[in-house]
């Protein structure tokens, strides 16, 4: 572990960037405070490095090589040849658009209903346990079998779906196909926005409100002026995450289109590549750059929109 | 709560509201349980059409508990059902143990790193899994750990800790620690403080984290696809897919959608139990600012 993070207590707030602490000898008690958080942290630490750190870099590797798994006796390295191959195929781009539409149409309209829901859960006087109860349900739910559902709702002649909408095999359609993918991933994911946002909503305080009430301001001025601004932390690290989580759409997909007709994700390509096409250079090649288009999300949202990471909020109570 | 003068026609609009909510939640898993107790026929007798009415679609005609029956039968089921009890509950048991012993460290202790680790969590927590299903499934074969429970146990392991170590800590945070002091002024080292004193007080906060990250791994899909082959390591989630597979001749629709209702009816049953549990703890890494 690295030894220039500064050390930051819970007790005592970070004030101001520049503080330093002048370092006085360490007592033994201190020493073996020290010794024990290292020695409590160390197997966490061991298990997410060898489990994350140490594949990409091997990834990384792997997609700087010619490997193809019907062919190994051919394996060699090539530089970025295989960056070269994807970033060139049309099928990579596509994919790249088809995920950024999911992620946006779904994130967006999981926030507004999820807003919606937690205001429905925040201001109900009766039955309050009750809608917190079956919003769990979608949440609670396998992604995969509620897929099936879906599949299943919207296979035509057979499905009710199908049937109330008058649709034929919208699945087989890349619009409509998205627009069910879309429709899943909503359903799955607006509980736990809500959720989320509940929590937030239950922090604005209710005397605020009332004074804002009492000057004549109405619901939706207090909506905008008070609730959302105070919210604003708690939006936006619901936000972040249901983003990152959108980006990696797979099992919806998989179920419901397989990724045909234009429906492919970036995480769906990748997959296919590697067991389908059984082409690994370029399976990793593809997971490297999807590791990089999430890892340039986390830094727009956290440098861009101020979003404050979990940890770090936490850690400055 | 939320005590804003309320009229009666506001009420009946929050209650409209709420009724439509859950609505919207239970028809697809109503929808989900009425098809697994079709028959094969009454399924492919195209009885979904816009001329027919929509009780006709949704519900059976006759009900049969034959795709159960079937399912229960297979080794094609029942086995990767057995090994996502097993692997989820060992994989939230390692999980959970080296989470909190990483979240005491967190919440009480005084070290160097201490944010490294926050922010490594923080990074593994926003992980595309999708980046590690190329190495991970070369590393594997090389080491013989494909299609192993150890192969999904231990990635399970280490994209529980994140979750673990936030939600662990914004619960250590919480505990009375004067109680701690209390014991080491009474001699105790703080490795025994943590034994005696604090793990019976962090429990209930260590029971939601377990419950979080088992149903992390039981909905786990990609992993157990990708780093299994038979049924002798296969989830049930990844089941699914290969029942569809498995008939020939006849629709898999009413096999799917029953394996669909045993994955999911004991889960739901699970959330809806601890459903305090699991808003707490879902919202206490995140808002509690």
């Amino acid at each position: 572990m690295s030894t220039n993070a500064q050390t930051v207590t819970v007790e005592a707030p970070v004030e101001a960037p520049g503080r330093r602490r002048r370092k006085p000898p360490l007592s033994e008690g201190a020493r073996a405070e020290r010794r024990l958080g290292w020695w409590l942290c160390a197997p966490a630490v061991i298990v997410m490095l060898a489990v994350t750190a140490y594949p990409v870099i091997y990834a990384v590797w792997l997609s700087l090589e010619r490997y193809n798994l019907e062919l190994p006796n051919q394996v060699k390295f090539i530089g970025f040849a295989n960056y070269g191959a994807v970033l060139t195929s049309p099928y990579w781009w596509e994919a790249l658009w088809v995920t950024a539409l999911i992620t946006a149409v779904s994130v967006a309209i999981t926030l507004a209903l999820g807003m919606l829901l937690a205001l429905v859960m925040y201001r109900t006087l009766f039955g309050r346990g009750t809608v917190r109860t079956a919003s769990l349900v979608p949440y609670g739910i396998v992604t995969v079998a509620a897929a099936y559902g879906w599949y299943y709702a919207w296979t035509p002649t057979q499905g009710y779906l199908s049937a109330l909408f008058n649709e034929n095999a919208p699945l087989t359609s890349q619009f409509k196909g998205i627009a069910v993918i879309i429709l899943a991933e909503i359903w799955k994911t607006t509980p736990f926005m809500g959720l989320l946002l509940l929590a937030g909503l239950s922090l604005v305080p209710e005397d605020l409100q009332k004074a804002a009430k009492v000057d004549g301001a109405s619901g939706w001025q207090r909506f905008w002026r008070i609730t959302v601004p105070l919210m604003k932390p708690a939006i936006l690290v619901a936000l972040l995450f249901r983003t990152l989580d959108s980006f990696r759409i797979f099992d919806n997909i998989f179920i419901l289109t397989h990724g045909n007709n234009g429906t492919q994700s970036v995480s769906i390509l990748a997959w296919d590549n590697l067991f389908n096409a059984l082409n690994l250079g370029i399976g990793a090649a593809i997971s490297i750059l999807i590791f990089i288009s999430v890892a340039i999300i986390a830094v727009i949202f956290i440098k861009g929109f101020g979003t404050a990471a979990p940890g770090t909020d936490t850690e400055r109570r | 709560m939320a005590a804003i003068s309320t009229t009666p026609r506001q009420k009946l609009g929050w209650g409209a509201a709420n009724v439509f909510v859950i609505a919207l939640a239970l028809i697809p898993v109503l929808w989900m349980i009425s098809l697994s107790f079709k028959t094969p026929t009454a399924i492919t007798a195209s009885s979904c059409s816009k001329q027919s009415g929509f009780f006709q679609c949704f519900f059976p005609a006759q009900w049969t508990w034959g795709n159960y029956s079937q399912i229960l039968k297979t080794a094609t089921f029942v086995r990767p059902l057995l090994n996502s009890i097993g692997i989820g509950l060992i994989a939230t048991f390692i999980s959970v143990a080296l989470a909190s012993m990483a979240a005491y460290a967190i919440a009480r202790l005084r070290f160097p790193g201490k944010q490294v680790l926050i922010g490594m969590a923080l990074l593994i927590a926003m992980f595309p899994i999708i980046a590690l299903v190329t190495p991970m499934f070369t590393i594997e074969r090389a080491l013989g750990l494909f299609n192993t429970w150890p192969g999904l146990i231990i990635p399970y392991v280490a994209f529980g800790l994140p979750l673990g170590i936030y939600t662990l800590s914004a619960f250590f945070r919480e505990i009375p620690w004067e109680l701690e002091k209390a014991a080491k002024v009474d001699g105790a080292t703080p490795f025994q403080a943590f034994v005696r004193v604090i793990a019976p007080l962090a429990a209930p906060g260590m029971v939601t984290t377990a419950i979080l990250v088992f149903l992390a791994s039981w909905n786990e899909f990609l992993l157990a696809i990708s780093l299994t082959s038979t049924i002798s390591a296969r989830t049930a989630p990844a089941s699914l897919a290969y029942l569809s597979g498995s008939s020939q001749f006849t629709v898999p629709t009413g096999p799917i959608a029953a394996a669909a209702v045993v994955i999911t009816i004991p889960i739901i049953i699970f959330v809806l139990f601890f459903q305090r549990r699991i808003v707490a703890g879902l919202t206490s890494g995140a808002v509690k600012g």
